[in-house]
């Protein structure tokens, strides 16, 4: 970009200079005016079909779509005169005039960009006296469905399909009027990438399936998080209700994902509310499992670890931070740190550059290998008689069960009871990845951070704050009181690392040293 | 005026001269009458050489702007190493037009010369006739003149023995009036939903495949090889005095409440009275003329004291507050409603919109509904200003003018005849005059 020229232009009276080539609509964004849309899309080929974001250019004859027309230099243009507002109110009046004005029955309610449009500058009453158009609600497979009464033929769908996904399955059938999106005969939105277009949906037109009648949008609690469902770690919004995971979206980050996410990673969220988890630490007892306070059982763990080698079996969906710890635990007492691969079939999207569900399904493999796991499908193999073993939120196999009776001590760290574990000397209950803070490392080494979307049950503690004690019970010195602080000294002890934290992570993330360029379209 | 009819004294026969010949339109017959000399005169030619020329002729797009040509066929850059495509629109699909039509039954060969004409002088080896898919004899003698102008070399690989290639295909579209758009015919000839698209880029930057394209009417094309055999100076001598802006023949396809329909041949500038009265015979009998709608369905209607005063040509019919457009002029008499008949064509346009703007989309099958229910004597005094508000919102606001062609008549309409609706909107007369033929 270096390299063109820029172009000044006034938008809304102020001054503007973006490289020669770029669009009014983005144009006006970078100075903070949002010029109302529903067709264009940053992530998608241009249009110009819904001709919202008409704008009065000064010595323009006619109204120009800002979406579609280059900036010029000198040009001054108008987003909210006379002329312009009237156009969109008209814009929006004729999307109505068949729109079936079931908000109060519509998913979209709240997040509804004709909601907002029309609250903005539409007609407060509509001159619309005839019957409306009416189809009935189609299926369109995988997780979506059309209402088509709703639809305002934006075509986002239509060009997501066709030119992101390269999976030509939705067209503009019929003409006029009756037009409504169909689908091309025999397919079905069956693509891997296909959920996207819903979020793409400006309307309530297209509705996931999974997510129908389940909450008001207004209900829902919104964090910053990242997808644990494969390799990639495609940014994500975590919506809660009521402390419950309802729905996964994607969050834009041009270095990751762009704007999207798969349908595995964005149905892939039921495990997080599981009703089975670990609440409270216990130690095995001669009546079996006796639950204790955290002093006893750290103390405990301590005590069945300490003078032994260790040997870590630690899930690859662990944090950076978590896996810091074990790596620190393992090292000090001459161990090492192992983790089972978990695959699957690539399921790339065509259309933007390095984006795929990838076969490692794991969300922090690569953290884990730069942190010294090594993963395989046999990460027991390495266990001697005596070893003592954590499991860290790690499945067992039958082999596993097999292998762990040459373990002395087996020291479980996790957030469920992994079924066909043979005994826990002392079980210490973490969060899942939605309860804590931390970072994960995708398969391009791109640090990024989650938040915290919703409260641990129990006594589960944060993953990194229950291995930061274990260690300071086992004779390390780590004091840490905020996975921040983990991740500081994880930066100053790995070169990989080095200069990253999470206050420079942010929320887009940034890579960790030699680390390939990530997702570009 | 063509077969079976013989043209009228006052017509100007140039394109419509041979309309009715059977053997014009054999390779042969046509080739006795004059045919490919100027295509073999071109072939030997600069390209910017036959630009000129078509420029000092004035020739203006037939198909409904008014374009000059020759500056269009300039737009395009030679040798810049892309392929060039010409396209002709034998889409005709306006309503109310059929001059098209009849240069493709009887003069074929006319449309080809023209076509390798223009082709050679945009830089193109290929020309494509997008005909309209209702026009099955048309297609059908074009296709048997193409394939005979191929077999006979004329056009090819090698046409005229000049070593140039000239290749000219004719397509079939399947009867949507959104493809005589240029840019809508271009997604259909490659295979695509017929939708208009933005512009910019303009055709002759980015048009069919992608490639620098130009898009000529038949008409127009049919016009090019009596320019190159005559000259531009011959061309340019048939306007009005007073307004050189309007040169050559132009043919118009008269129809509806008019003694004489069908197509006529006259020279720009000629008077719209002596045209009506003379030439086409005037109203049936026992009726006198009302409006008039010029140039297709989709230019403003005007009341017929507009149109006796007018001349007929690009500005002579703007100064009367419509335009030339098509040349396919629907004359109404004292026995229609001119209510019934805008809601009718607002019908066809409703049906005819690609549906890819809003305020085409919904505009226009809205603005169908009121009109509609005006007829039927349900209608209200808001929704003359409803109409009024929806024509403003639906002009100028979209992709392509077909929502501004829906809009035109009602506009017009409403204003030049408002007493036809106010009396249904107050039920105080009822228009039950039959419409009778002559």
């Amino acid at each position: 970009m270096a390299d063109t020229p820029l172009v000044n232009l006034t938008i809304e009276g102020r001054p503007v200079s973006v490289p020669a080539g770029t669009s009014i609509l983005e144009a006006a964004k970078t100075v903070g005016v949002l010029i109302p849309h529903y067709c264009y899309h940053p992530g998608l080929p241009v249009a110009g079909v819904c001709r919202m974001c008409l704008v009065d250019v000064e010595k323009a004859p006619k109204l120009a779509p800002a979406c579609a027309t280059a900036v010029a230099e000198g040009q001054v243009v108008h987003v909210h005169d006379e002329k312009a507002r009237e156009a969109r109110k008209g814009v929006l009046e004729m999307l109505l005039i068949n729109h079936p004005l079931d908000c109060p029955i519509c998913d979209q309610a709240g997040e509804c960009e004709l909601q907002d449009y029309t609250y903005q500058e539409g007609r407060a009453d509509s001159r619309y006296r005839e019957p409306k158009r009416f189809n009935p609600v189609e299926d369109f497979g995988g997780d979506v469905m059309y209402v088509p009464n709703r639809c305002i033929l934006c075509t986002r769908c239509v060009r997501f399909m066709e030119d992101v996904a390269h999976d030509a399955v939705l067209n503009v059938s019929e003409r006029g009027d009756r037009a409504l999106i169909g689908k091309f005969e025999g397919k079905d939105l069956t693509h891997a990438w296909a959920g996207n277009v819903v979020d793409l949906c400006p309307v309530g037109a297209l509705l996931s399936k999974d997510f129908l009648n389940k909450a008001r949008s207004w209900e829902l609690d919104r964090t910053a998080s990242v997808c644990t469902g494969c390799s990639q770690g495609c940014n994500i919004i975590v919506e809660t209700r009521d402390n419950t995971v309802v729905r996964l979206r994607p969050r834009s980050n041009a270095a990751v994902n762009e704007f999207f996410m798969c349908d595995h990673g964005r149905l892939n969220y039921r495990w997080m509310n599981r009703g089975d988890r670990l609440e409270s630490p216990s130690i095995l007892g001669a009546a079996g499992q006796q639950v204790v306070d955290w002093d006893v059982a750290l103390a405990g763990a301590a005590r069945v670890l300490k003078g032994k080698r260790i040997l870590v079996l630690a899930s690859s969906n662990l944090s950076n931070e978590a896996m810091f710890v074990l790596s620190r635990i393992a090292k000090a007492s001459g161990g090492a740190g192992a983790s089972r691969m978990v695959t699957g079939v690539e399921a790339p999207l065509p259309g933007v550059e390095d984006l795929a569900l990838r076969a490692d399904r794991t969300a922090n493999g690569r953290g884990a290998e730069l942190l010294g796991f090594t993963r395989s499908d046999a990460p027991l193999s390495g266990l001697a008689q005596g070893d003592a073993v954590i499991v860290a939120d790690h499945d067992i196999t039958p082999d596993d069960a097999a292998l762990l009776a040459k373990a002395s001590a087996v020291v479980l760290v996790s957030t469920v009871m992994p079924a066909g574990l043979p005994r826990a000397d002392v079980v210490l209950p973490i969060c899942n990845y939605l309860e804590e803070e931390g970072t994960l490392t995708n398969l391009r080494g791109h640090v990024q951070r989650f938040l915290q979307a919703r409260a641990a049950p129990g006594m589960a503690r944060p993953s990194w704050f229950v291995l930061a004690d274990l260690a300071n019970a086992l004779g390390e010195r780590m004091d840490v009181l905020t996975a921040g602080q983990v991740f500081a000294l994880l930066a100053s002890s790995h070169p990989d690392f080095a200069g990253l934290s999470h206050e420079a992570l942010g929320l887009r993330g940034r890579p960790v040293a030699g680390a390939t360029a990530g997702a570009t379209s | 005026m063509g077969f079976p009819f013989k043209p009228h004294p006052r017509e100007s026969t140039v394109l419509s001269k041979h309309f009715g010949e059977a053997e014009a339109r054999t390779l042969d017959g046509w080739k006795v009458r004059g045919g490919y000399r100027a295509l073999e005169q071109a072939l030997g030619m600069d390209p910017v050489a036959i630009q000129n020329i078509v420029k000092e002729s004035g020739l203006r797009g037939r198909g409904g702007a008014g374009f000059p040509t020759g500056l269009k066929w300039s737009f395009m850059k030679l040798g810049d190493g892309k392929p060039h495509y010409l396209c002709c629109n034998a889409d005709e699909s306006e309503p109310g037009t059929f001059k098209d039509r009849e240069i493709m039954r009887w003069t074929p060969h006319a449309l080809i010369e023209g076509c390798a004409i223009a082709a050679h002088a945009i830089g193109a080896e290929t020309a494509y006739i997008y005909i309209r898919g209702e026009f099955t004899e048309p297609l059908e003698v074009m296709e048997r003149a193409v394939a005979e102008a191929r077999n006979a070399g004329v056009i090819g690989p090698n046409a005229m023995g000049s070593g140039k290639r000239v290749d000219v295909w004719v397509h079939k579209g399947a009867g949507a009036y959104i493809c005589g758009e240029e840019t809508a015919l271009m997604n259909s000839l490659e295979g695509k939903r017929g939708n208009p698209r933005i512009k910019p880029p303009f055709p002759a930057a980015a048009g069919l495949f992608g490639m620098p394209t130009t898009i000529n009417n038949v008409e127009t094309l049919a016009a090019v090889p009596h320019i190159l055999v005559n000259g531009g100076a011959w061309y340019k001598n048939m306007a009005r005095a007073d307004n050189p802006k309007s040169t050559g023949t132009k043919l118009w396809s008269v129809c509806g409440n008019v003694s004489r329909p069908g197509n006529y041949e006259v020279q720009m500038g000629f008077p719209f009275r002596e045209f009506l009265y003379d030439l086409c015979g005037g109203p049936p009998r026992g009726r006198t003329f009302k409006a008039v709608i010029p140039g297709g369905s989709s230019v403003p209607i005007i009341t017929i004291a507009e149109a006796e005063a007018a001349f007929m040509d690009y500005e002579g019919m703007v100064a009367v507050g419509t335009m030339l457009g098509s040349a396919g002029c629907i004359v109404m008499d004292d026995a229609q409603s001119i209510p019934r008949q805008v809601a009718r064509l607002a019908r066809f346009y409703a049906h005819e919109s690609c549906a890819q703007c809003t305020q085409c989309r919904e505009g226009t099958a809205w603005t169908t509904k009121i009109l509609e229910r005006i007829v039927a004597g349900d209608g209200t005094a808001e929704d003359l200003d409803t109409l009024l508000d929806l024509a403003d919102n639906m002009t100028g606001k979209t992709i392509c003018v077909l929502s501004d062609s829906c809009a035109a008549p009602v506009v017009s309409g409403l204003q030049k005849f408002p007493d036809e609706f106010k009396a249904l909107i107050t039920r105080k007369t009822v228009h039950t005059v039959p419409a009778i033929v002559a």
